[in-house]
């Protein structure tokens, strides 16, 4: 039996979908990050040159990934909203951003805790750095743009233009490392092989599995609200059970 | 071309102008960093500070590796005194102040100060730089004695020793 993917694009039927899922990936997310830090704070072993103070990277790391990662979905629904005009294309977007804009500042935060003690500086502006930044300010920028407009329809295309144009920045964040000389050290995880003791590695990765699912209950979250904001107006929403009562 | 044009569905249309507008855009900021890629580095080498690629009279900073066996700590004081190395060539670097817990010899580090006319960098900060892999000690103890037995066998085989990655 072939599935009508496209059903899935209208509000109408995502919104139901979406408030399904939900419950699932919350309640992954947090066991998930249970099972990770526990690892990655009782069970991985101290490292040879960091002592404790690595095991920082088991949030830093799962956040910086996710802000680059959460920025290329929300430019790429942001492209398919302005292409095909379908609705729920631009509700994704703007429901991503806050979560991007969170891991984005996580990182920058958990970056400047981790570097004091290690590196003796909490700040330095090199290129990792301040492109991780510049992230955290298209995010806001994404995020005030689209409050800015009243017509919602006006403010999903400025926005999502602005989302494309900063799409050329994550290339930037990711390989600052390797194109220019910084403080930030080389990636730990590569295509093809961390460099890596392995119960590190398996917190690391179960601490990112948790936060994609936890990304993806609350976007989901944030895109119900949006949908119900949006269509306010119309039939299918007032039929609805939750709308009534 | 034109006949394309009238053919093309409005979302295709759409879909060709954001493609170029990102392709066009990401040429523009690529030559952008290309032209900027000297200032978006944060340090120099002390290859490039020999080739006098570092700016005259200012501030700036070396990055580079702690030569072995060149930490000398001031009796008296909190001076220190040590030279960072590429392989390539050196610079002595003294600096009096606290040093981050990962300074060491063998180790990455970025000083920040003014090379005066004895050659030597008067740095007002030092930062320790640490690199991407993660391991417990006895980890990196094994692979320190492997390094080690490695050359040994070499030596006794008459072999020119090559020296152990850090």
């Amino acid at each position: 039996m072939a599935i009508n993917w496209f059903k899935y694009s209208a509000p109408t039927t995502f919104y139901g979908l979406a408030g399904k899922l939900i419950p699932w990936f919350a309640i992954f997310a947090a066991i998930l990050f249970a099972i990770g830090l526990y690892i990655g704070f009782f069970v991985a072993p101290v490292d040879a040159q960091q002592g404790e103070f690595y095991r920082i990277i088991f949030i830093h790391v799962p956040a910086s990934i996710l802000s680059m990662f959460l920025y290329m979905i929300m430019a790429g629904y942001a492209a398919l909203g302005l292409i095909f005009n379908t609705r729920l294309s631009a509700m994704m977007a703007s429901a991503i951003a806050p979560t991007g804009a969170l891991f984005a500042l996580i990182s920058l935060w958990t970056g400047a805790l981790w570097g004091k003690p290690m590196w003796g500086a909490w700040w330095m502006w090199d290129a990792r750095m301040t492109s991780e930044l510049i992230l955290l300010f298209l995010y806001l920028g994404f995020i005030a743009l689209h409050a800015s407009i009243d017509d919602p329809r006006r403010a999903d295309r400025a926005a999502a233009l602005l989302a494309i144009v900063g799409s050329v920045n994550v290339p930037i964040i990711y390989f600052s490392v390797k194109w220019w000389n910084t403080l930030h050290q080389g990636a730990t995880i590569k295509f093809g092989g961390t460099s890596m003791h392995v119960a590190m590695q398996q917190s690391l990765f179960i601490m990112m599995l948790a936060c994609w699912l936890y990304a993806i209950a609350v976007v989901l979250a944030r895109v119900r609200s949006i949908i119900l904001e949006r269509e306010r107006n119309t039939t299918w929403i007032n039929d609805l059970q939750e709308v009534r009562s | 071309m034109q006949e394309l044009r009238d053919r093309m569905k409005p979302r295709q249309k759409r879909f060709v102008f954001i493609a170029v507008a990102v392709a066009g855009l990401s040429l523009a900021v690529g030559l952008v960093l290309y032209a900027l890629r000297g200032n978006v580095n944060l340090y120099f080498t002390p290859t490039q500070v020999f080739n006098n690629e570092v700016p005259q009279g200012r501030s700036f900073r070396i990055g580079g590796l702690v030569e072995e066996g060149s930490v000398k700590r001031d009796k008296e004081g909190l001076a220190t005194n040590f030279v960072i190395t590429d392989t390539n060539k050196k610079i002595p670097v003294t600096y009096k102040g606290i040093l981050p817990d990962l300074f060491k010899e063998g180790k990455g580090v970025v000083a920040q100060g003014k090379v005066e006319a004895d050659g030597v960098m008067h740095a007002e900060e030092v930062l320790a730089k640490h690199d991407e892999n993660y391991m417990p000690p006895e980890a990196a103890d094994a692979i320190k004695k492997a390094g080690e037995a490695n050359a040994a066998s070499k030596a006794a085989a008459g072999m020119p020793v090559t020296p152990v990655a850090k």
